[in-house]
C-alpha cells in the first residue's frame, strides 16, 4: 500500500477495497531502486487489466495481479499461493501484485485456513491458473509474430522467439490473449524447471507489517461505528441478575445490553468499555454441571478404568497377546486444556442493514462466518459480504465464528456498524480450547523384545475421537486395541494447531521410548523395526506412507549424529500428521550436572518446498509452539472459570527459552503435502525423551515445569 | 474528560480523553495510528511498544495524563520511508509470520540498538525477551537485530 498515502484514518481498510473486491497488497519499498519511475497504483493497474481467471489479471503495462483466496494467519499463503501461479505463468515476480480476495464461493473452493490443507488442495489449481494464461499469451504472440506457437518460449514476463531473437512482453499481448478461448488442458512445467517455486521469495506484506500499516481486523475502523465488548458467563453458568449502573456511569459508554447470557457494553471507543466491563455486577447461577480441574482429574481416572469405550480399532487377539507376553509396559500421559491465544485477540466488524450484512475481520473460515450470520439473522448467505483481513495468528481459534455472530447480533440490536473487540482476558476465558486428555498406553513384548500387542485408551473432555487409530504404530503390530472415551462438558473446545496429535504424538512417542528401553533396543532402531514389519506384512489399514516415515527417521538419525557422541543425550520422536512427516532429535548436554538443551534437529517430508523461508518459519514456529506448550502451557478451571486470564499467569514461551533448531527437508519431488501443523506434534516427545536420557526422569504429563519429576531439574537452554 | 496536547512522530495532536486512557488507545482509537498493537493490555507481551523520548515503553499501561511534553514515536514514525536499519533488517531476514507482534519487536529493537549499537547475542536476547511472538519467530528476530546492528 505504498502508494495509498492519503488514507482517511476513519476508514483505513475500506479505502483499499477494490472494485473487484479485495485488499491491495503492494510490496514495494517506496522509491527503492528507481525512485523516479512512476509506480502505478493497484487501482490504475486493475482499471485496464484483463482478467484471465479467479486468480489472475494482467494489465497492458505488464503488471500482474494475483488474487490469493485463503486467509493469511502467518502460514505465508499470501506469498506462496501467488508464487505458484507466477511460476507457471513465467511472470516477472517484480511485476506481481498480490490481493487478498474476499469471500467468493463462486470463484474459490475451500477458501479457509486449517488442517495444513491449502497448498495440497490448491497446488494444481494454482498451477493451471498460471499455465492457462501463459498458454493464451503464447498463442497471441504466435499470431502477432506469425510463427508457430511451438517455436516460442516464455521467461520473466516475456514471450521469446529464439530463432529470430524477437521478444514480446506480456503487457503487449494481454489484450489479444484475453480474447482467446482458454484450453481445457494445459501442460504444466517439469518441477526441475521451476524458477520461483523453491526460492526464498520474501513475504509480500513485509513493508506494510514493518511500517505499521492497517492490516489486521483490529485495525479496521469505519466512520460512525460503535465499539462493543462482551462479558460472557463461566462455563455451565447462566445469568441470574445484572447490575449495570456503575458500568453505564462510565463516560463514553452509550449502552449496556444483555443478550443470550452475555452482557455487552457499547460505546464510542475501546478504553471506556474495558473499564465499564469490570464494573458490571453480574450474578450467575448453575445451568447444568459446573466443572473444575479437580473434577477432571477424578473423571480421567474413572473413565480410564470404566467399562464403556468406543472401539476405534481392533486387530488380532489383544487379550492373548498380553496374556502370553514376556513383559507388559503400562503408562499414562495427561495434558491440560490450552488457550489458542493468538497475539491479536478475537474481533470482528459487522454492519447489518435490513437484510444485508457487511462483515470485515480475521477469520480462518469466511464461509462459516457468512453462513452462521445468515442463520442467526434468517437471511440468505448471498446477502452477506465477507472481507478477509490479515489474521494476527489463529491456531484454530478462528475456525469458529462465535465472535462474528456476536458482532452481527449487536449490530442488528444497536442498528449501527459495530466493531466487537475481545480483551485478552475475554480471549483466554471465552472458550474453545485444546481439550484436556488422558491416555493409557500398554505394550506387550515377547522374549526377544518384539512388540506383539499394543493398547491405547484415550479419555478426552470434548475431544471427540482422542486417538488416531490408523496412524503409526497401527499396521506394525499384530494385536492392537484402540479406544476412545468422550466426556461431554460445558467447557467449549475446538481444533488447536494439529488437533489431538499436538498432544497424542508426545504421549505416544514418549511411550514408545519407554517400550524400546524395556525391549533393550535403540529407540531409532525400534521404530525402524516396527516400520519394516508394517512394510513387509502390514496389519489392517494404514493411514501413513511407511517409506516416507522411514525416510525422515533415517535422515534425522544421520543429521543429528544419532548415538555417535556419548556426551550428547538425545531424544527421538517422529510423527505423521496432516499428510506430512517430521522426525526430530533433541540434544541435551550436561553442564555442572544439569541438563542444557542445545539443539533440536528436524527432518521434514512435506513434498516440494514451495518457499524455503516460509517452510523454515513453519517448522521452527511449530517446534517453538510445541516446546512452549509442553513446557509451560496450562489452563485450569475453578467453578467453570479459567484461573489463568492473561499472559502474567498463562505462560507463553519467550526468546531465551528456545534452542537452536536445525532444519532439513527430504527432496522427493512429491506434490506439496502441507506444513502449517506437522512440525509441532513430535517436539514434546523429542524433548521429553532427551530429558529422560539425561536425567532418568520420565515426564508423563504437561506442562513439564509443573511435574514433580521436573521440580529439581534446572533445564537450561543455550543457543550457539 | 481532559484535553491533551501530544507530540507524536514529530506532529502535534490534540485529543480529548479521560485521564486514565492508555496511550495505546489514544493512538489507535483517537489518532488513527493503528500500527501500535493491542494484545495483553497489562505490559506482558510488548506488542504495544512505542518510544517515549527514545526509550521503549509499553503504551498499553501508560496513561495519557503521564505523558506531558514527552516525545512519542510509534512504528509509523520510526522512519519516513520504512528504511530504518531495523526495518530494513526485518525485511532482509523476512522475520514475520502473522506479523502482529513485529511492530512492537521492531520498536524494542530500535530503542535497544540506539543505546547498545554493538550488542552481543546474549544482550540481544535479554533485550528482546520482553516481547512475545506467538508464532515463534524468535530465531529470525535474533538474526534481524544482529543484522540491524551491522547495517547502521
Amino acid at each position: 500500500m505504498a502508494n495509498l498515502t492519503k488514507t482517511n484514518r476513519r476508514d483505513f481498510l475500506k479505502i483499499a477495497a477494490t472494485a473487484s473486491g479485495g485488499l491491495f497488497i503492494g510490496f514495494y519499498w517506496s522509491g527503492c531502486d528507481s525512485p523516479k519511475m512512476k509506480v502505478l497504483t493497484n487501482e490504475e493497474i486493475l482499471l485496464n487489466a484483463h482478467n484471465f481467471n479467479s486468480y489472475l489479471s494482467i494489465s497492458p503495462t505488464g503488471d500482474v495481479v494475483i488474487y490469493s483466496p485463503n486467509p493469511e494467519l502467518g502460514q505465508n499463503i499470501l506469498t506462496s499461493f501467488p508464487m505458484v501461479v507466477a511460476e507457471e505463468l513465467d511472470a516477472d515476480w517484480q511485476k506481481v501484485r498480490v490481493i487478498q480476495a474476499n469471500l467468493d464461493v463462486e470463484k474459490y473452493e475451500r477458501q479457509l485456513t486449517g488442517g495444513s490443507g491449502a497448498m495440497p488442495h490448491s497446488w494444481e489449481r494454482l498451477r493451471k491458473a498460471g499455465a492457462t494464461a501463459r498458454h493464451l499469451l503464447v498463442a497471441a504472440a504466435a499470431t502477432k509474430m506469425n510463427v508457430n506457437a511451438s517455436t516460442l518460449s516464455t521467461s520473466n514476463g516475456e514471450v521469446i522467439h529464439k530463432e529470430s531473437g524477437k521478444k514480446m512482453g506480456y503487457g503487449e499481448l494481454v489484450t489479444d490473449a484475453s480474447k482467446l478461448t482458454a484450453p481445457e488442458e494445459v501442460t504444466l512445467k517439469d518441477p526441475k524447471d521451476f524458477k520461483i517455486i523453491g526460492t526464498p521469495v520474501k513475504n509480500v506484506e513485509n513493508k506494510n507489517m514493518f511500517t505499521g500499516k492497517p492490516l489486521y481486523g483490529l485495525d479496521f475502523y469505519r466512520e460512525g461505528m460503535l465499539h462493543a465488548m462482551i462479558q460472557r458467563p463461566p462455563f455451565g453458568m447462566k445469568i441470574k441478575s445484572v447490575d449495570d449502573a456503575a458500568a453505564r456511569a462510565i463516560s463514553g459508554v452509550t449502552e449496556v445490553v444483555t443478550f443470550k447470557n452475555n452482557v455487552a457494553v457499547v460505546g464510542k471507543s475501546t478504553w471506556p468499555l474495558m473499564k465499564a466491563k469490570k464494573l458490571l455486577k453480574i450474578e450467575y447461577e448453575p445451568d447444568g454441571v459446573v466443572e473444575s480441574t479437580f473434577d477432571h482429574d477424578r473423571l480421567f481416572a474413572e473413565l480410564l478404568n470404566g467399562k464403556t469405550a468406543e472401539v476405534k480399532r481392533k486387530d488380532g487377539d489383544v487379550d492373548a497377546a498380553f496374556k502370553n507376553a514376556a513383559q507388559v509396559i503400562t503408562s499414562e500421559y495427561q495434558c491440560p486444556f490450552l488457550s489458542h491465544s493468538p497475539m491479536e485477540p478475537q474481533n470482528f466488524f459487522a454492519h447489518v442493514q435490513g437484510d444485508k450484512v457487511e462483515l470485515v475481520g480475521p477469520t480462518q473460515t469466511p464461509d462459516r462466518a457468512r453462513n452462521d450470520t445468515a442463520q442467526l439473522l434468517g437471511i440468505p448467505p448471498e446477502n452477506i459480504t465477507v472481507q478477509i483481513t490479515r489474521l494476527g495468528g489463529g491456531f484454530g481459534r478462528r475456525l469458529r465464528a462465535d465472535f462474528v455472530v456476536e458482532a452481527a447480533e449487536l449490530s442488528k440490536m444497536m442498528n449501527a456498524p459495530i466493531k466487537l473487540t475481545w480483551s485478552r482476558e475475554d480471549d483466554m476465558t471465552g472458550g474453545a480450547y485444546r481439550p484436556a486428555v488422558r491416555y493409557r498406553f500398554q505394550a506387550a513384548l515377547d522374549e526377544s523384545g518384539n512388540m506383539i500387542g499394543y493398547k491405547l485408551r484415550g479419555v478426552g473432555i470434548n475431544a471427540g475421537n482422542s486417538t488416531r487409530e490408523n496412524n503409526f504404530p497401527s499396521g506394525a503390530v499384530e494385536n492392537v486395541l484402540i479406544e476412545s472415551v468422550e466426556h461431554k462438558s460445558a467447557i467449549t473446545t475446538n481444533a488447536w494447531r494439529a488437533p489431538i496429535t499436538n498432544f497424542l504424538a508426545y504421549a505416544e512417542q514418549s511411550f514408545l521410548d519407554e517400550v524400546a528401553l524395556a525391549a533393550k533396543k535403540d529407540p531409532v532402531q525400534f521404530r525402524l523395526d516396527l516400520l519394516a514389519k508394517a512394510k513387509a506384512s502390514p496389519v489392517g489399514e494404514l493411514q501413513y506412507d511407511v517409506d516416507r516415515m522411514i525416510g525422515v527417521i533415517k535422515m534425522a538419525a544421520e543429521k543429528s549424529n544419532w548415538g555417535k557422541d556419548a556426551n550428547v543425550m538425545q531424544g527421538f520422536s517422529v510423527y505423521f500428521s496432516h499428510r506430512s512427516y517430521v522426525a526430530q532429535v533433541a540434544n541435551i548436554e550436561m553442564e555442572n550436572n544439569q541438563p542444557v538443551l542445545k539443539k533440536i534437529v528436524a527432518c521434514t517430508d512435506c513434498g516440494i518446498v514451495v518457499n524455503p523461508t516460509g517452510a523454515n518459519h513453519q517448522v521452527r514456529g511449530g517446534i517453538v509452539d510445541g516446546m512452549g506448550h509442553a513446557m509451560y502451557g496450562n489452563l485450569t478451571f475453578e467453578n467453570g472459570l479459567p484461573k489463568q486470564k492473561n499472559f502474567d499467569t498463562y505462560r507463553l514461551i519467550r526468546m531465551k527459552e528456545v534452542p537452536e533448531i536445525d532444519v532439513h527437508y527430504v527432496q522427493n519431488g512429491i506434490d506439496p503435502t502441507g506444513l502449517g501443523e506437522p512440525a509441532l506434534p513430535p517436539t514434546g516427545g523429542a524433548v521429553a525423551n532427551a530429558i529422560f536420557k539425561a536425567t532418568g526422569r520420565r515426564l508423563r504429563s504437561q506442562p513439564f515445569i509443573e511435574q514433580k519429576e521436573f521440580s529439581d531439574i534446572k533445564l537450561q537452554i543455550k543457543r550457539a | 474528560m481532559a484535553n491533551y496536547n501530544l507530540r507524536i512522530n514529530g506532529n502535534d495532536y490534540n485529543v480529548e480523553v479521560e485521564d486514565d486512557t492508555p496511550l495505546l488507545w489514544v493512538l489507535r482509537d483517537h489518532i488513527g495510528l493503528v500500527g501500535t498493537k493491542y494484545s495483553c493490555g497489562i505490559a506482558q507481551c510488548g506488542a504495544c511498544t512505542v518510544h517515549v523520548n527514545g526509550e521503549a515503553a509499553f503504551s498499553c499501561t501508560l496513561p495519557v495524563s503521564s505523558i506531558g511534553s514527552d516525545e512519542i514515536t510509534t512504528i509509523e514514525g520510526l522512519s519516513s520511508e520504512g528504511d530504518h536499519p531495523v526495518q530494513k533488517a526485518w525485511d532482509e531476514v523476512d522475520t514475520a509470520q502473522c506479523g502482529y507482534c513485529q511492530a512492537g519487536q521492531i520498536m524494542t529493537a530500535a530503542a535497544f540498538l540506539r543505546k547498545n549499537p554493538k550488542p552481543t547475542m546474549e544482550e540481544i536476547e535479554n533485550a528482546m525477551n520482553r516481547n512475545l511472538c506467538r508464532c515463534g519467530t524468535y530465531h529470525k528476530i535474533r538474526e534481524a537485530v544482529a543484522l540491524a546492528a551491522k547495517l547502521k
